[in-house]
C-alpha cells in the first residue's frame, strides 16, 4: 500500500475513534431529520419553503450543516493542530511528504460526507418515505461543489491562522455567520431580499439552493455552481500558496 | 573513509541575522558526533538544515552523498530523526504510530523489535496522548530508528527521562552505533555528550567555537583544577605555595583548598605525608566537559 493509502486508513481509524466527530456528522443530521420529521403534517409540500416538503428540506439542510461543519471547523482545527503539535514536520523527515497527510485526510473527511449525505437520504426514505434526490447528477455536483467550496474555505483558515487555537477561532468566526446567511437558522424564503443576495455569494448558501433544488427535481441554476466553484478554486490556491507545514 | 556527513560554510539567516553563521565539519562512519551548545545557539536551526526541514541560504552539505535541498526524498530514505517538541495525533496507537511509519520506508526494521528494545512492549495499544513523558520520548526514539536508517539524527535525545531511563537510553544509542549506524547527537547535556560522544561541536551563536573529542576539548582547555582537603593537624599554607605547579591556596573554615596545573596534587599529598598531617574530606574536582566548556566559551551552558 503506498503512503497516501496507509495515512488514509490510519486517519480514518482516528476519525472513527474521535466520538465528538462521529456525532456532529452522522449523528446530528439524523436526529434533526428524525425530530422534524415527527412533526405532524411536515411531510407535505410547505407554502414558506416554495413548496417543498418539510422533511425534505430539513435533510437538505442536514447535509448542508455536515458539510459546513466538517469543512469550515473540522479541516482548519484538525491541521492547525497537526501543524502545531508537529505531525506535519515530524513527516516532513520522512519518504512521505507531508501534503500526503493532508490529502488523506481532506479524502477521509470528504468520504464521512459523502457517508452522511448517504445515511441521511436513507433514513428520510425509510422513515418519512421522502425519495431520494430527484435530479441525482445536479445533486451529485452540488454535494461535490459543496464539499470542495467549504473545505477549500477551511484549509485557507487552517493555511493563514498562526496557532491551532487560532485556526479552529477562524473556523467557527466562518461557520455561523455563514449558516445565518445561507438560511439554515430561518429560510432564505423569509429573508430580505439583500440578505438573499449575499447570501447566494457564500459557499453554504450556493451549496444549500444547489441541494435543495436538485433534490426536489429543478435543475440547480449555474451561479450557485460557479459560485461554488469559484470557492474552491479561489480559496484552494490561496491557501496552496500560504500553507505553513511547520509552526512559526 | 568517506564522510557520511560534510557540511561547508553552512549558513542560515532569519530577517538578516546568522543564526548559524557559516560553520563546517564532517562525520565519518560510525561516529557520534555532538553538537553541543546552549539554549539559542543554531543547534536545532543547522540540524534541520541537514535533514532536510529547512533551506539553507549558503553552504554546502552532503549527507551520504546527497544534498538535503534537491536530494530529499531519497535522503530520508536512509536516514532517521528524532524532532524536538513533536507530539503525534492524540488517539494514535504505539503499534499503529510504529507500523505507520514502518511502512513508508523501503527496507524497515521490525517494530515489534524495536518496542522491545526501547521498553514499550507493554504500551502498544496505549494511545499517544495516554504516555509518559519518556514513553513518548522513547517512541520517538523508535520512530527514528523504524527505518533501518544509516544516520540517525537525535535532538535532545534524553529530554524528559528519569536518570535510570537516560542511562539505559545512552546504552541503547552506543549499541545503535556499534550496529553501524551513524549518529548525530544535538545535546545541551555535558555528562551526555561526554559518555556518548566520539568527537563534539561547541556551537556558540550560531558558530563552532571548538571541535574535538570530549577528551581533547577538556585537554585543550587546561587551565587549573583543584583540590579541596580539611588537615587533621595544623598546617602552615605557606609550605604548599611553593610546590610545583601550584597556583594558589586558600582557606574556607577548617579546609584549605588548593589550585594548581599539571601534577601539583601528587606533590601536595607528598608534602603533607612529609609533615605527617593526615587529612579529611579530600576531594579533587577533576576537569570535566564541563569545565572546559566554561573555559572554551568563557560562560556556564545557562547563560
Amino acid at each position: 500500500m503506498t503512503g497516501f493509502g496507509r495515512l488514509a486508513l490510519v486517519e480514518g481509524k482516528l476519525f472513527v475513534r474521535e466520538k465528538a466527530a462521529l456525532i456532529g456528522v452522522f449523528g446530528l443530521p439524523v436526529a434533526l431529520v428524525i425530530g422534524f420529521g415527527l412533526i405532524p403534517g411536515f411531510s407535505d409540500p410547505q407554502k414558506g419553503l416554495s413548496d417543498q416538503i418539510g422533511t425534505e428540506y430539513i435533510a437538505a439542510l442536514g447535509v448542508a450543516i455536515v458539510l459546513a461543519s466538517l469543512g469550515l471547523t473540522g479541516v482548519p482545527m484538525v491541521l492547525g493542530q497537526y501543524r502545531e503539535r508537529g505531525v506535519l514536520r515530524r513527516l516532513g523527515v520522512t519518504p512521505v511528504r507531508p501534503l500526503t497527510l493532508l490529502l488523506a485526510d481532506l479524502t477521509v473527511w470528504a468520504a464521512a460526507a459523502v457517508l452522511s449525505v448517504a445515511v441521511v437520504i436513507a433514513v428520510v426514505r425509510i422513515a418519512f418515505h421522502v425519495p431520494a434526490p430527484v435530479r441525482s447528477g445536479w445533486f451529485i455536483l452540488a454535494v461535490g461543489l459543496g464539499i470542495a467550496s467549504l473545505f477549500a474555505t477551511g484549509l485557507l483558515a487552517a493555511a493563514v491562522a498562526p496557532t491551532a487555537r487560532s485556526a479552529a477561532g477562524i473556523g467557527w468566526l466562518l461557520f455561523f455567520p455563514n449558516m445565518f446567511l445561507a438560511g439554515i437558522y430561518f429560510p432564505t424564503e423569509e429573508m430580505s431580499s439583500t440578505m438573499r443576495q449575499v447570501g447566494n455569494f457564500t459557499p453554504l448558501g450556493s451549496a444549500l439552493h444547489a441541494i435543495r433544488d436538485s433534490w426536489m427535481g429543478i435543475d440547480p441554476r449555474p451561479e450557485y455552481l460557479g459560485i461554488m466553484a469559484a470557492w474552491a478554486l479561489v480559496a484552494g490556491a490561496l491557501a496552496a500558496r500560504f500553507f505553513r507545514w511547520d509552526q512559526a | 573513509m568517506t564522510p557520511v556527513i560534510e557540511v561547508t560554510g553552512l549558513t542560515k539567516r532569519y530577517g538578516g541575522k546568522a543564526v548559524v553563521d557559516g560553520i563546517s565539519f564532517h562525520v565519518e562512519p560510525g561516529e557520534i558526533f555532538g553538537i553541543l551548545g546552549p539554549n539559542g545557539a543554531g543547534k536545532t536551526t543547522a540540524v534541520e538544515c541537514l535533514e532536510g526541514l529547512r533551506r539553507r541560504d549558503a553552504g554546502q552539505v552532503r549527507i551520504l552523498g546527497l544534498d538535503p535541498k534537491t536530494g530529499g526524498h531519497r535522503l530520508h530514505q536512509r536516514i532517521g530523526v528524532q524532532l524536538q517538541e513533536t507530539r503525534l495525533q492524540d488517539r494514535l496507537k504505539v503499534r499503529e504510530a510504529l507500523e505507520l511509519y514502518a511502512s513508508f520506508y523501503p527496507d524497515p526494521a521490525d517494530w515489534r523489535e524495536l518496542l522491545d528494545r526501547w521498553g514499550l512492549a507493554g504500551k502498544a495499544s496505549t494511545s499517544f496522548s495516554k504516555l509518559s513523558g519518556g514513553q513518548k520520548q522513547r517512541l520517538f526514539i523508535a520512530l527514528a530508528l523504524v527505518g533501518n536508517p544509516e544516520v540517525v539524527f537525535l535532538d535532545e535525545l534524553t529530554a524528559g527521562l528519569d536518570p535510570g531511563a537516560r542511562r539505559a537510553t545512552w546504552d541503547l544509542i552506543a549499541q545503535v552505533r556499534d550496529s553501524g549506524v551513524t549518529v548525530v547527537l544535538v545535546s545541551h547535556f555535558m555528562d551526555e555528550v561526554e559518555e556518548l560522544c566520539d568527537r563534539v561541536a561547541i556551537l556558540e551563536r550560531g558558530r563552532i567555537a571548538a571541535l574535538d573529542t570530549p577528551a581533547g576539548l577538556v585537554d585543550s582547555a587546561g587551565g587549573e583544577y583543584r583540590m579541596r582537603f580539611r588537615p587533621m593537624a595544623p598546617l602552615q599554607e605557606r609550605s604548599l605555595t611553593a610546590l610545583p605547579g601550584v597556583t594558589a591556596v586558600g582557606r574556607h573554615g577548617a579546609h584549605v583548598t588548593v589550585t594548581g596545573t599539571g601534577d601539583f596534587a601528587s606533590a601536595v599529598t607528598a608534602e603533607l605525608a612529609r609533615r605527617q598531617v593526615a587529612v579529611a574530606d579530600l576531594r579533587i574536582e577533576g576537569r570535566s566537559l564541563d569545565s572546559a566548556y566554561v573555559a572554551l566559551t568563557g560562560r556556564t551552558m545557562d547563560t
